[in-house]
C-alpha cells in the first residue's frame, strides 16, 4: 500500500508497484492532463511535480511514491492560474498543445529556485521538454514573462 | 426554408440539426461545402466529391440566448484551422467572438473535405464560411426590419446585434433568431459582404479556442479519450512490411497482472492502404499491463519479401539510378543540344533519407462496435477516412461508422491514415466491448507511413558568367502512391510537381526527370511533402552555381528566377495543390519580392559575417505560398551548430489569423532544424531500426532557432497555405548557411554525420 498525495488529494495505491506513476494518474485517476510521449524520460511530456520538484512521470514507480506529494497541471493553477499558465496565453505559446503541460510543470518548477533565469538557464532547464510543433522561442519567452510577474 | 434558387445555403431551423446542440426554435443555417477541386484528389482516402449533388456541410445556430453555434469540420492538431476556420464565418456574420460556441463535426462526406492536411483548410472553405456568414447577417437584418417594420436598407449589423440606424433602436441576435428562422435564404449572388475596413477577425485573428484548456490540462486529445467498460490493448505487429504471425506463445504474457487475454490480428490484403499491419494484441485493464503482457509476448514471424530492404544498398541503388536518363517530366528547349554546345558543366548529388512523422502523441483510438455499427473517437486529420477504412476492417458500411474528431497531440500528415483507428474496431468487434488501442513511441516510430526516401543529382551548363544555359534535375523516391498500387516505379503527377515539376528558374533549356523506386515500406506523406527533398536540391544547387561563379548567392537567384512572369506550365502535369492555375499561378514576381524583403530584413551583404558564422538564403513556392528564408548560423570550435536567427518573410495572400501563421513558420524553422540535423529512418533487413527520441533524435530548445522573425506580406491575393511552406525552404537556408560559414558543403541529410569544425 503506497500512501501519496495528488494535487492535495490523500490517496493509496495497492497495484503494481512496477507501475508508472504515469498511468496511475492517467487510466486510474483519469487526471489526463499528464501526457505520454515516451515512455523513457525523453520527451518530457509527463512532468510533474514530486515534492515541489521535477519528475518524469513516465518512469517514477508507484513504489517510490511512499509520503510524496506530487502536483499535476490540473493542481498547478489550484488557486487561479499561476504566472506560467498566465504567460502561456498571453505569449501564445502552444500549437497542438499536447507538450505543454509537461513545459509548463517544468517551466514552473525552475522559477521556483530561480527567479530570473537567463537564457542559458533555460535552455538547461528545458532542453528534455520536446515540443515538435516547434514553440521553444514562445517557452522562451513566455517564461521570462511569468518571472516578471513572480519579481 | 428550401433552398431557393442554386444557393449553396438552406435554412433547416426546422430539421432538427444541431440537435442537442440548440434548442428547438433556434436559427439554424446550413451550408454545402462545394469545393472548387479536392486537394489531392486521387491520394488514398480522400473521398471524391461528386460535384453535381448538394453537400450539406457547415452548420450555423444561432439560440434565442444569443449563443452562435458555429460546426468546426477540421481538425486541430495546432494550425488553428478549428478555430480560424469558423472565425471567417463569425466575421461576415458580425458575432461577437466571445459568445461564438464550436462544435466539433463527427466525420460526414456531407461536409465536404475533412482532410486536415495540404494547408488548405482556409482556401478552401474561406467563401462558404463568409457565405454562410452573410446569409445569416442578412436574414437577421431582414428579420428586424420586420419587427420594426422599416426599410431593411435603415437597419444594419453591429457586433451581435441589428440596428435601425435612423432611431438606434437595437435587437439582439438572440431575440431575432426565431424570426429569421422563418425567412426564405437570400442567393448567393445577392449576399452583400462586409468591407475590409469593417472585418473584425479576418487578419487580426483570435488564439485558439481551446488555449485555456490547453493551459490547464482539461483539453481532451485523443490519448484522453475513454468509454465505459473499455480494455486497453497493446499491440506487436510484424517488423517487417507485409510480415505475418508463424507463431506465437502468450504464456508469459498472460501471467502479467492485469492482462486478460490475447488476440490475433490479420495481416493486410492486397495493397496495405491505411489496414492495419497485423500482429498480436494483448487485453489489459489498463494501458501499463498491455505494455508490460507485450513484452512478454513470443512471436515468431514470417517476414516475406521486404526483408531484403536495407537502406545502405536501396541508396545505392537509387544514385546509381538517378545518374542515368530517367524518364523526362518537364520538357523546356532542347536541353540536349545545349549540353553538347559545351560551356563549363557542373552536376552535385544530393540525398535525403526517410524521416517519421513523430508527433508528440503516439497513435492512439478508442472503438466500440455494437450492433454492426462502429462508435470510434481517435485523433484524426481524415475522419472520413476513418469511416472508410474501418467500416472495410470490419465489414460494415461507412454510414454505420461514427468518428468523433478529439484534438489532436499534432498529426504532420501521419494522422490522415486511420490504421490505428481500425485496429481498435477489429479488436472490439472480437471482444464486444470498447477497445482502446494505445501506440508506444517505439511503435510511432517503427510503424509509420515514412516520408520517402529521395536521391536527386543536379547539372547545369554555365555560360562565361556562371549563368546557366542548360538545366538538368532528376530525382529517385518511392511513392506514397505506392500504399495502393505496391508495383508503382515512378512518383505520381502530384509529388513531382511539389517544388520539381514547377521549378521557376528562366533558363532556355531545361529538362526535370524522374527515375524508378520500388518502396519496400509504407511511405506517406509529411508536413511539406516532396517539397522537402526538392527543395533542398534546387536550392542548395543554385547556391552552388552562384559559388562557382563567384556571385552574390541572392543577385545569383534572382537572375535565375527571372523577371516577374507566370511561370509557363503548358504540356505539363500541373496540379497546382488541387487549385486552377489562373487563381494561383506560379508568379515569379512574388517569389522574387519575399526573397528581396528576406534580404532587407537580414542585413544581407551588408553585415560583416565570419569566424564560423554564415548566412544563407532560399526561396521556394509551395501549397500556393511563397516563403523566403534567411538562416543565420554559428559554428563553434568544437563543431557544434546555433542558429541564432532566421529572417522568414511570407506571401500566402490573405491571411486570415496572422498570429497564428506566424507560430506555423516559427515551427515550420523547428521543424526544419529537425530534419536537416538529424532526421533519419533506415532500415535493416527490412525492419526500421530507431525506435525513441534516443535513436530518432528531434531538435530540443537548445539546437532550435533562437529567434525567427517572420514577416508577412500583406495581400489582397486569395487566400494560400500556412501550414506546410514553411518547412521547404528552411533547410537548404540552413545548409547554405553552414556553407558560407565553413565551406563545407552539405549534399547529404542529416547534417549530424559530419562534424562541422
Amino acid at each position: 500500500m503506497v500512501k501519496l498525495k495528488v494535487n492535495g488529494t490523500d490517496r493509496s495505491y495497492d497495484g503494481d508497484p512496477s507501475m508508472p506513476l504515469l498511468w496511475y494518474l492517467r487510466d486510474e485517476l483519469r487526471l489526463t492532463g499528464t501526457k505520454f510521449g515516451c515512455g523513457m524520460s525523453l520527451c518530457g511530456a509527463c512532468t510533474v511535480h514530486k515534492d515541489g520538484k521535477p519528475v518524469r512521470a513516465c518512469i517514477t514507480a508507484m513504489s517510490t511514491l511512499s509520503g510524496a506529494e506530487i502536483t499535476t497541471i490540473e493542481g498547478l493553477g489550484a488557486s487561479g492560474l499561476h504566472p506560467v499558465q498566465k504567460a502561456w496565453i498571453k505569449i501564445n505559446v502552444p500549437q497542438c498543445g499536447y507538450c505543454q503541460s509537461g513545459q509548463m510543470m517544468t517551466a514552473a518548477a525552475l522559477l521556483a529556485t530561480n527567479t530570473k533565469p537567463n537564457d542559458a538557464d533555460i535552455d538547461a532547464a528545458m532542453s528534455g521538454n520536446i515540443c515538435r510543433c516547434g514553440t521553444y522561442q514562445r517557452v522562451r519567452a513566455a517564461i521570462k514573462s511569468a518571472a516578471e510577474e513572480l519579481a | 426554408m428550401s433552398a431557393i434558387g442554386n444557393s449553396a445555403i438552406e435554412n433547416v431551423s426546422r430539421r432538427g440539426f444541431l440537435k442537442g446542440v440548440v434548442s428547438a426554435g433556434a436559427f439554424v443555417l446550413c451550408v454545402r461545402a462545394l469545393p472548387e477541386q479536392l486537394h489531392a484528389a486521387g491520394l488514398p482516402g480522400n473521398a471524391r466529391i461528386d460535384h453535381s449533388t448538394l453537400h450539406p456541410g457547415v452548420y450555423l445556430g444561432i439560440e434565442s440566448d444569443g449563443t452562435v453555434y458555429i460546426v468546426a469540420h477540421r481538425s486541430e492538431m495546432g494550425t488553428t484551422s478549428r478555430t480560424s476556420v469558423p472565425m471567417i464565418l463569425a466575421d461576415e456574420l458580425d458575432a461577437d467572438w466571445k459568445r461564438v460556441k464550436l462544435e466539433q463535426a463527427i466525420g460526414d462526406e456531407r461536409y465536404g473535405s475533412q482532410n486536415t492536411d495540404g494547408s488548405h483548410s482556409i482556401r478552401e472553405f474561406y467563401e462558404p464560411m463568409r457565405q454562410a456568414g452573410a446569409t445569416a447577417r442578412m436574414m437577421l437584418t431582414q428579420a428586424a426590419a420586420g419587427k420594426w417594420n422599416v426599410p431593411v436598407s435603415e437597419c444594419a449589423a453591429d457586433l451581435h446585434t441589428i440596428v435601425h440606424k435612423p432611431t438606434k433602436r437595437r435587437l439582439g441576435y438572440g431575440e431575432l433568431a426565431s424570426a429569421a428562422a422563418k425567412l426564405p435564404v437570400p442567393k448567393v449572388e445577392d449576399l452583400k459582404f462586409k468591407p475590409k475596413s469593417a472585418w473584425r477577425y479576418i487578419g487580426k485573428g483570435a488564439p485558439s479556442y481551446d488555449l485555456a484548456d490547453v493551459v490547464t490540462g482539461k483539453a481532451i486529445y485523443g490519448m484522453d479519450a475513454r468509454m465505459d467498460n473499455m480494455v486497453y490493448a497493446a499491440i506487436e505487429r510484424p517488423p517487417v512490411l507485409g510480415g505475418k504471425v508463424k507463431s506465437f506463445d502468450d504464456k508469459e504474457a498472460l501471467k502479467v497482472a492485469g492482462v486478460s487475454q490475447t488476440v490475433s490480428i490479420d495481416p493486410f490484403q492486397g495493397p496495405w492502404g491505411f489496414q492495419p499491419l497485423g500482429g498480436v494484441a494483448v487485453i489489459a485493464k489498463n494501458t501499463w499491463s498491455a505494455f508490460q503482457g507485450r513484452k512478454s509476448l513470443r512471436v515468431e514471424w514470417d517476414n516475406g519479401p521486404n526483408a531484403s530492404y536495407d537502406s545502405d544498398r536501396y541508396k545505392q541503388q537509387m544514385q546509381e539510378t538517378v545518374r542515368k536518363p530517367c524518364k523526362a517530366v518537364r520538357n523546356v528547349g532542347d536541353v540536349d543540344a545545349a549540353f553538347a554546345k559545351g560551356g563549363k558543366i557542373i552536376e552535385a548529388e544530393y540525398y535525403v533519407p526517410h524521416l517519421a512523422h513523430a508527433a508528440m502523441e503516439p497513435l492512439v483510438a478508442v472503438a466500440d462496435f455494437r450492433d454492426g455499427k462502429v462508435t470510434a473517437w481517435a485523433p484524426t486529420q481524415n475522419p472520413q477516412a476513418v469511416q472508410e477504412t474501418v467500416a472495410k476492417a470490419v465489414g460494415i458500411s461507412k454510414e454505420d461508422v461514427i468518428c468523433h474528431v478529439t484534438l489532436l497531440g499534432g498529426g504532420f500528415g501521419r494522422k490522415s491514415k486511420p490504421d490505428y483507428v481500425a485496429e481498435a474496431a477489429i479488436l472490439s468487434k472480437k471482444l464486444g466491448r470498447p477497445v482502446k488501442v494505445v501506440w508506444t513511441r517505439e511503435d510511432d516510430i517503427r510503424f509509420d507511413f515514412y516520408h520517402s526516401v529521395a536521391a536527386m543529382y543536379m547539372k547545369a551548363a554555365v555560360d562565361g558568367k556562371g549563368t546557366p544555359t542548360a538545366w538538368l534535375q532528376r530525382s529517385v523516391f518511392p511513392s506514397i502512391m505506392s500504399m495502393g498500387d505496391p508495383a508503382l516505379k515512378y512518383g505520381s503527377d502530384l509529388e513531382l510537381s511539389l517544388g520539381w515539376t514547377d521549378v521557376p528558374f528562366n533558363v532556355p533549356s531545361l529538362r526535370v526527370e524522374n527515375g524508378e523506386a520500388l518502396s519496400q515500406v509504407r511511405i506517406g506523406w509529411l508536413r511539406s511533402v516532396s517539397n522537402i527533398y526538392h527543395a533542398f536540391a534546387v536550392q542548395t544547387f543554385a547556391d552552388e552555381l552562384a559559388h562557382a561563379a563567384g556571385r552574390d548567392p541572392l543577385e545569383y537567384m534572382l537572375e535565375l528566377i527571372g523577371p516577374p512572369r507566370i511561370v509557363d506550365m503548358t504540356n505539363v502535369q500541373n496540379p497546382n495543390y488541387g487549385a486552377s492555375y489562373d487563381t494561383y499561378p506560379n508568379d515569379t514576381g512574388r517569389l522574387r519580392n519575399v526573397l528581396q524583403i528576406a534580404a532587407e530584413k537580414s542585413g544581407w551583404g551588408k553585415r560583416k559575417m565570419g569566424n564560423g558564422s554564415g548566412m544563407g538564403i532560399a526561396v521556394h513556392r509551395s501549397f500556393l505560398t511563397y516563403v523566403a528564408n534567411v538562416v543565420e548560423v554559428q559554428i563553434d570550435d568544437a563543431g557544434k551548430l546555433h542558429i541564432p536567427r532566421v529572417e522568414t518573410v511570407v506571401d500566402a495572400g490573405l491571411i486570415t489569423n496572422p498570429e497564428a501563421a506566424r507560430s506555423q513558420f516559427e515551427g515550420a524553422a523547428v521543424f526544419g532544424t529537425s530534419i536537416a540535423l538529424s532526421g533519419s529512418i533506415t532500415a535493416s533487413n527490412g525492419a526500421i531500426v530507431q525506435s525513441n527520441f534516443d535513436s530518432y533524435p528531434v531538435a530540443r530548445m537548445r539546437e532550435a532557432p533562437v529567434h525567427t522573425n517572420v514577416h508577412l506580406v500583406e495581400s489582397d491575393a486569395p487566400p494560400a497555405g500556412v501550414g506546410e511552406p514553411g518547412v521547404p525552404p528552411f533547410i537548404p537556408a540552413l545548409c547554405n548557411a553552414i556553407f558560407a560559414a565553413t565551406g563545407k558543403r552539405i549534399r547529404e541529410l542529416p547534417i549530424n554525420k559530419p562534424k562541422l569544425a
